[in-house]
């Protein structure tokens, strides 16, 4: 173990454990913004418990998010000191213009949304929770178009030892940001719908506040069906355009390690890095890969063995991560769609055995999110800015070992610790279903 | 226009608006067991700044994507060579924010008693370690073309601690007057009167620290060549005085204004010391941290001005319009019927 590995190792703890957090704060916000505006159109009280009952574990959720997201941009600094330097001019705007355009916002109206329920009137109220929804969507969006360019540089020259930026305009408009945003949004969309008809299923399981849950559910499975159906459509995309801005990535993608045109997709594969070769590759669908990276079926697709030793990526983990993500994927639409029927028939008290797979269900669009870093990440290796900077080149200088092993292994403990607070309070919350007594002027949660 | 100066003036700007905002948050955390005697009182501290404390901390974030954008060189060193009192303070703003959010989740005592203690210290250690930070940017870090030479214990060398125990107290202060104007009741009258016995240490410590500063810094140095900026440090002086007065008068609200000018005032005159440096070496000038030699590029300097000019202007409005919302005195009385609060 060298700095290099540890500060590595550390933003893998770090932004993992922050990326916790942050899709379902993507996605219930804008779930509770949903429900509340329904509650200012149909005046229905059940829409502003509802409101409350998921605001509530949206905060919970939300505090951590917040907090471990401090460190990330500190981290650039503390652990990336070269990278830093080397790409700030371009890399620190969206960074700065994040914090200034959305965190003020989403911060601000958080506490409006909070603790102004008898602030501010009924419709200034949600206005608030979508002004939280917009202000976390957008600052996605400027995050992403911050590691788009680390994934794609564009729109800047190598002058005065560095990376300067020379078109804004190109750094905002960068496919692969964009792209990235959209198969991002859409994916924190499925862990909160997941998360609501999950946690509703429980409720329903117990034939507790049934109404109550059935009309979570419900909306929770429309949003579930849009959500999983966008996730495939732009992820293909976004694979499109890996594999024309990024061909190593999109190789280890696929475990693709001769080049070759017409290149089939195996439905079943392993890939066995030692020799260069898949241990394993059957059910071959001809010319699938070629048409799905470039939609022409006789597209000539780049294999590993055409890069160099030292700038391929390690293709299993990327491999593996990419396989199980689509697969994730593909069995969340199956899931949504049986969801929404059930659900807009009346039909989901029947199938018990159903809801039960739905409340097992809650992590895994967690795990598809991680997995999909994972590809992006390791996949972008040995580059932490694609065919720029390599990411040993990145690390601090002034950094000592003693101070790396100190702070992975306090992370490491004090993420540990509140992930198990905030888990267990999620739960708690979760359980313990809306209050019964009807809402007064206040509120209706114990605490 | 040079844009270099502006953008020091904007990155002066946004750690004293930090330090204004978030100060008295930080200021009523370390307080919190001291001025809240019970559970009542301790509900009612927390959510006295409930809905504007993850506001106030975006200034941070704020500033550090500032020194990122315009003066990416200075982001880098600054974060790399003050790497582990910077992970003393996530630490701390870690544990703080996450403190605030649990402690009322449950009822039993340890549970409660435990987060506050978690208040008490992840305030009281940012408080000092920022500080101690600036302290000893005034003064210059040991830094030269091999690289840094510094430690964790040579940072908290007596100017750094000066400077934290400055910090310290300006915020115990601080916060100590803004529980006094947001509570009521016997809890208010106990804050005004410890924001009283506190403000006489913090007079010795900020004398200490005016005349410490002359001999560990070059701070003074541009006030010798352009004493018009004199009236930067008098402000701060003027003001910390006020305070005392203002007390003395029984006025709470004011008294916390000027403690507001008093923090800007103390990082306005840190600042202009400063310039044109972002970080002096303190080793050989020559491989000082400027605004000219740290900075972005011209382009990227007006992109980001462009994007200043337009929403820091908005932001500030909805920052007063969110202040004033919330401007009523928080009591025992509404925390316990709001189900919603902390």
């Amino acid at each position: 173990m060298d700095v290099l590995t540890l500060s590595r190792l550390q933003f893998a703890v770090t932004s993992m454990f922050h990326f916790i957090f942050v899709p379902l704060t993507l996605g219930l916000s804008v779930f509770v913004a949903m429900v509340e505006t329904r509650y200012v159109l149909t005046g229905n009280e059940m829409y502003k418990r509802m409101a409350k009952f998921w605001g509530k574990l949206f905060l919970i959720n939300f505090a951590l998010g917040v907090v471990t997201g401090i460190t990330l941009e500190f981290q650039f600094g503390m652990n990336w000191a070269e990278y830093s330097r080397y790409v700030g001019d371009i890399f620190g705007a969206p960074l700065a213009i994040e914090a200034t355009v959305a965190f003020f916002m989403e911060s601000v109206f958080i506490g409006v949304w909070a603790f102004g329920w008898n602030k501010v009137g009924r419709r200034f109220h949600a206005f608030s929770i979508w002004m939280v929804a917009i202000a976390t969507n957008l600052s996605g969006l400027w995050i992403l178009l911050a590691n788009g360019w680390m994934q794609h540089p564009v729109g800047y020259v190598l002058r005065n030892g560095r990376a300067e930026m020379v078109d804004f305009l190109a750094l905002i408009t960068n496919p692969f940001g964009l792209l990235k945003f959209g198969h991002q949004i859409v994916s924190g969309y499925t862990v909160a719908a997941f998360f609501v008809m999950g946690i509703s299923a429980y409720h329903l399981l117990k034939a507790r506040n049934r109404e109550f849950f059935k009309a979570s559910f419900t909306m929770a499975a429309g949003f579930a069906l849009f959500a999983t159906i966008m996730v495939a459509v732009i992820g293909d995309f976004h694979a499109a355009d890996v594999a024309k801005t990024q061909p190593a990535k999109f190789a280890a993608m696929e475990a693709v390690w001769n080049t070759c045109n017409n290149a089939p997709m195996h439905l079943i594969a392993f890939p066995d890095a030692k020799n260069e070769c898949n241990l394993v590759s059957a059910l071959p669908v001809p010319g699938l890969l070629s048409f799905l990276a470039f939609h022409d079926s006789n597209a000539e697709i780049r294999g590993i063995t055409s890069f160099p030793k030292d700038e391929r990526p390690p293709v299993l983990p990327v491999f593996l991560s990419f396989r199980l993500m689509v697969g994730l994927g593909t069995f969340f639409i199956v899931v949504a769609a049986a969801a929404f029927f059930l659900a807009k028939n009346g039909l989901l008290e029947k199938y018990p055995l159903f809801l039960k797979l739905l409340v097992l269900t809650i992590p895994l669009p967690y795990i598809a999110n991680q997995l999909g870093w994972i590809v992006s990440e390791l996949g972008r290796q040995p580059w932490i800015v694609y065919g720029l900077m390599k990411t040993s080149d990145a690390v601090s200088k002034s950094l000592e070992m003693s101070q790396v092993v100190g702070s992975l292994a306090g992370f490491t403990l004090l993420y540990g610790l509140l992930g198990f607070v905030d888990i267990y309070l999620l739960t708690k919350f979760a359980r313990k279903g809306p209050e019964e007594t009807h809402v007064g002027a206040t509120g209706a949660f114990g605490n | 226009m040079d844009l270099h100066i502006v953008w020091f003036v904007l990155w002066g700007v946004l750690w004293a608006v930090y330090f204004m905002l978030d100060g008295f948050v930080l200021g009523a955390g370390m307080l919190h067991r001291v001025l809240g005697r019970n559970d009542s009182d301790r509900r009612v501290i927390i959510n006295s700044f409930g809905p504007v404390w993850d506001g106030n901390e975006v200034w941070l974030i704020t500033a550090g994507g500032a020194t990122f954008a315009a003066f990416p060189t200075t982001y880098a060193l600054m974060f790399s060579y003050l790497y582990t009192p910077l992970l003393l303070l996530l630490f701390g703003l870690i544990v703080r924010g996450v403190s605030f959010e649990f402690r009322s989740k449950e009822d039993g005592a340890a549970w409660r008693g435990g987060w506050d203690w978690a208040i008490v210290l992840s305030s009281f250690i940012p408080a000092l370690l920022f500080g101690v930070a600036f302290g000893n940017i005034f003064s210059g870090l040991p830094m030269d073309q091999a690289g840094y030479h510094g430690s964790l214990l040579a940072l908290l060398n007596p100017y750094g601690i000066v400077s934290g125990l400055l910090f310290v107290m300006l915020f115990a202060v601080h916060g100590a007057l803004y529980v006094a104007v947001k509570t009521t009741g016997d809890l208010s009258r106990r804050a005004e009167s410890l924001a009283k016995t506190l403000w006489v240490p913090l007079l010795l410590v900020a004398v200490l620290f005016l005349g410490y500063t002359n001999f560990a810094t070059k701070l003074y140095d541009n006030y010798l060549k352009a004493p018009v900026f004199l009236v930067v440090p008098l402000v701060a002086v003027g003001a910390l005085v006020g305070v005392r007065m203002l007390l003395g008068a029984g006025n709470a609200l004011t008294a916390f204004a000027a403690s507001c000018v008093t923090i800007l005032g103390v990082v306005g005159t840190g600042v202009i010391g400063l310039f044109p440096n972002l970080i002096p070496s303190s080793l050989d000038a020559l491989y000082s941290l400027t605004i000219y030699n740290s900075s972005s590029s011209d382009y990227t300097l007006k992109i980001m001005t462009t994007v200043a000019f337009i929403f820091v202007p908005i932001v500030i409005l909805y920052k007063i319009w969110v202040y004033r919302l919330f401007r009523d005195r928080v009591t025992a009385e509404a925390v316990a019927a709001d189900h919603e609060a902390y």
